[in-house]
């Protein structure tokens, strides 16, 4: 292998699961030395390539040639003997024993038998100090904070003789001085000839670490090049899939026709909640669609389970129908009447082993309910309708819903909520995993909904489903609403400027179009 | 993920291995109770039947919440020393200077209180496990240990014998024939199943064991109703215990109750109740434990000795296990 060779290849790599094609030809380079950022939303293949990568998965097809060799690990513990070393965003590594033992668990010295403490404790400060880490090693790992258990965990990955590190997401625990000394640490590795892939979301932080960047989407690698030469606008149209000037018009199934809005039904103003969210702001009215965009990890969720009082807020005020409110708990948000369908449909959403019948009425249930016995009647005349109306394909409805398809599932999810009658609807990427034609009646439906009166307050990664369907677009980045778009406003191009220059520039004008 | 929903999968024919998964417990008691009629002597009396019953009744009575538990994907292993507490408390009332000067009251304190106060015990594991968020096994471990030790406290570490017919109507009464405990157990059984299946109460139960975070995003009150779910354990346990000093004329807190928590999960797991939560059968439950029983009885009846009745038992729960492993979607 001579010193220009790429130190990985992998090229071509396909991957289904169970009818669905997570890679697709999908490629990656990494040179001996270098930082390579590795950029995606939700879905775009990123943690499968690294699984396939390190033998937590099989490939179906495709090549891997690392340091020069064509490469098949069995296991990540092979990958890892094979100088790939994987540092997960949760750390997997004991919390109960010692620093030094978690740098050398499964390779302990011995000396006549016995465990060889004095070496294993000096080699683990030595290799420590090296990314200026001076702690005691003879502590349990569970005492540092997280970012003193990430450096082990490196420096786990180093003195296994690591050529290639790989870190997804592990920024996203720390705090602004945590991540400087992450970024000397990856900095340094760089400098020892250590390569890195990171994994992350904040696209600020990869402008400052990374040499060069790859971009997949769906399943495929949409972009390589150095990250001097891509600026951000480019990197999010990248991510998005989305050419600056041309969106495709009406591939959607929201339709035109924007009635009139009525009186606010939520304002938000100043929410922090946690790490993630610093300064959000929405406000939706009676019949509108109010779209909520911003790349993975910006804080979409994190607002609309504020809302919903299933993380509360840490700051901020909330209003619902011109009242303060603060729900600490689901069931109060519900009784406000608002409704909440999760982005995760299996595990926010469906009970699976339950019917169709017993999953929508799951909301509305204690108000079909006199003496504590259900009014199975009036049970059975709801799901009818909403069957109906909804047009849910199921056998009957006693069918489990976990036979049922994405869509019809997501149809049920919504009828959950519509039969209690909310004021505020908040859907959480509404349409992922529903095939094309039940995506195009969802969003029709979701027009509909909003077209009777009620107020919708809809996160969604698809910029379509954001610039066709909404009629007022906020932008969070960062934690932070940067930009406020009337429809007209709401283009990709402008949303994608809001999310890329947090507002600075495009977005400012928008404000209060 | 196919678009068209699986409608008429199974269509018209029948489907026997799905049958006999779903009621495996059941087919195995009727080819037991068939071949006990055709082999065992003297099987066809009301005498067997009604030892049988009256053996399987307390097992049966605590299995019933014991099923609530798990409907919740939780499991409760303090029952038996719960029961030990009430088979304590009930005698203390009613030999008492007050429950002898007032029997007529104390009797009804000695079957009201006892089991409250299990109920109570329950309602602390159930506010112990969503308080703290332990796990139920855990949590309840808790109750397991210091129940018998309250138990033992309470009475001393003696046994208490006693002849009270009043009271001891609960295991050794009958009403037409039928021993009052399996009246008991019948009853509880049956509201049990209603209340499961025709409640708000217990759709919420299924609803928190079928998805937990599902449910509590819908409104449901989860930790309200693992609370309840516990108390009624607790309940159930209060009762058997009752029942058992009864039968014994005695109760003795080192031995009422002993290893009833894991008759009680036998039961229902041979019954058919998954152990994830979100399904339940109660009747599933009472076959499960009338199916326990019949085995015992069976290979004792025909000369098989205790110890090797119970590799059986452990066969029959290891069976069950594996049909409802078969009868899970891939």
């Amino acid at each position: 292998m001579s010193p220009t060779d790429p130190l990985l290849v992998m090229r071509d790599v396909n991957k289904r699961f169970q009818g669905v094609q997570a890679l697709s030809a999908a490629s990656l380079e990494v040179e001996p030395g270098e930082i390579m950022a590795l950029v995606g939303e939700n879905g775009a293949g990123k943690s499968t390539m690294i699984k396939v990568l390190t033998g937590a998965y099989r490939r179906d097809s495709g090549s891997i040639v690392f340091g020069g060799e064509p490469v098949d690990f069995a296991s990540p513990q092979h990958a890892q003997h094979g100088g790939i070393s994987p540092i997960y965003q949760e750390i997997n590594l004991v919390p109960f024993r010692s620093v030094a033992e978690n740098i050398f668990l499964g390779r302990e010295y011995r000396r006549y038998g016995l465990l060889d403490w004095g070496r294993m404790n000096a080699e683990a400060a030595d290799l420590l100090r090296r990314f200026a880490v001076e702690i005691d090693v003879r502590r349990p790992l569970m005492d540092f904070s997280t970012a003193i258990q990430q450096m082990v965990a490196i420096a786990r990955a180093v003195s296994f003789k690591a050529r290639l590190v790989i870190m997804d997401e592990p920024t996203s625990s720390l705090d602004e001085r945590e991540v400087s000394v992450l970024f000397d640490v990856m900095r340094r590795l760089r400098a020892e000839g250590v390569a890195v892939i990171f994994i992350s979301h904040r696209l600020d932080e990869l402008y400052q670490v990374c040499d060069r960047v790859t971009v997949m989407r769906d399943g495929r690698t949409v972009m390589a090049g150095r990250m001097g030469d891509v600026d951000k606008l480019h990197l999010i149209a990248a991510m998005l899939g989305r050419d600056l000037e041309t969106v495709r018009a009406h591939s959607t199934g929201f339709s035109g026709a924007h009635a009139a809005a009525g009186e606010v039904v939520l304002s938000a103003e100043g929410l922090q909640i946690g790490r993630k969210v610093r300064d959000a702001r929405v406000e939706v009215r009676e019949r509108q669609i109010v779209g909520l965009a911003g790349l993975l990890g910006s804080g979409r969720t994190e607002v609309a389970r504020a809302i919903f009082g299933a993380d509360p807020a840490d700051a901020g005020t909330i209003e619902l129908g011109g009242r303060a409110v603060s729900p600490r708990e689901p069931a109060e948000a519900i009784a406000l009447g608002v409704g909440y369908c999760s982005e995760d449909r299996k595990a926010d959403g469906i009970v699976p082993d339950m019917s169709v019948r017993e999953n929508m009425t799951l909301g509305i249930l204690p108000r079909l309910t006199s003496m504590g016995i259900v009014d199975e009647a009036r049970q059975r005349e709801i799901v009818d309708r909403f069957m109906k109306r909804l047009a849910i394909k199921a056998s009957s409805a006693e069918q489990k819903i976990r036979e049922l398809s994405g869509g019809n599932q997501q149809k049920v999810l919504l009828a959950r909520w519509l039969c209690t009658d909310p004021k505020l609807l908040i859907l959480d990427e509404p349409t992922r995993g529903i095939d094309v034609g039940a995506k195009a009646e969802i969003q029709a439906l979701i027009r509909e909904l909003a077209d009777q009166g009620l107020g919708v307050l809809m996160i969604s990664s698809e910029l379509e489903e954001i610039t066709e369907g909404a009629d007022r677009v906020f932008v969070l980045s960062d934690g932070r609403t940067v930009a406020d778009l009337p429809h007209a406003e709401a283009s990709a191009a402008a949303i994608m400027a809001a999310m890329a220059h947090g507002g600075a520039e495009a977005g400012e004008e928008a404000v209060n179009g | 993920m196919a678009d068209a929903p699986t409608i008429g999968r199974k269509g018209a024919s029948f489907d026997v291995a799905a049958f006999f998964r779903r009621y495996a417990a059941l087919t195995a008691l009727i080819v037991l109770l068939a071949f006990n009629f055709a082999v065992t002597p003297n099987f066809a009396s009301w005498q067997t039947l009604n030892v049988n019953l009256t053996q399987v009744a307390t097992i049966v009575i605590v299995s019933v919440g014991m099923t609530l538990v798990i409907a919740t994907g939780g499991i409760d292993l303090s029952v038996g020393s719960l029961m030990a507490i009430s088979g304590a408390l009930a005698p203390m009332i009613f030999l008492s200077s007050f429950g002898l000067s007032y029997p007529a009251l104390g009797n009804a304190l000695a079957f009201v209180a006892p089991v409250a106060i299990a109920g109570m015990f329950g309602l602390f594991n159930g506010w112990f496990i969503t308080r703290f968020r332990v796990q139920p096994i855990v949590g309840t471990l808790v109750m397991f240990i210091a129940g018998r030790g309250i138990g033992q406290v309470l009475t001393n570490g003696n046994l208490q014998a006693f002849k009270n017919p009043t009271f001891q109507f609960i295991g050794l009464g009958r009403v037409f024939g039928v021993p009052c405990q399996v009246i008991i157990m019948l009853a509880l059984v049956a509201a049990a199943a209603w209340t499961l299946r025709s409640t708000l109460f217990g759709r919420q139960i299924l609803s928190v064991g079928g998805n937990e975070r599902a449910a509590w995003l819908s409104g449901v009150p989860v930790a309200s109703v693992k609370r309840w779910v516990y108390a009624i354990s607790g309940l159930c346990a209060g009762i058997a215990g009752l029942v058992v000093v009864s039968i014994n004329s005695s109760s003795d807190a080192n031995l009422v109750g002993l290893g009833m928590e894991l008759d009680a999960i036998a039961a229902v797991a041979v019954g058919g109740t998954p152990f994830t939560g979100g399904q339940a059968t109660v009747v599933g439950s009472l076959i499960g434990a009338l199916l326990i029983q019949l085995v015992r009885y069976t290979l004792l009846a025909n000369g098989v000795p205790d110890a090797a009745a119970l590799v059986v038992k452990g066969a029959i729960i290891a069976g069950a296990v594996w049909s409802q492993q078969r009868g899970k979607p891939t």
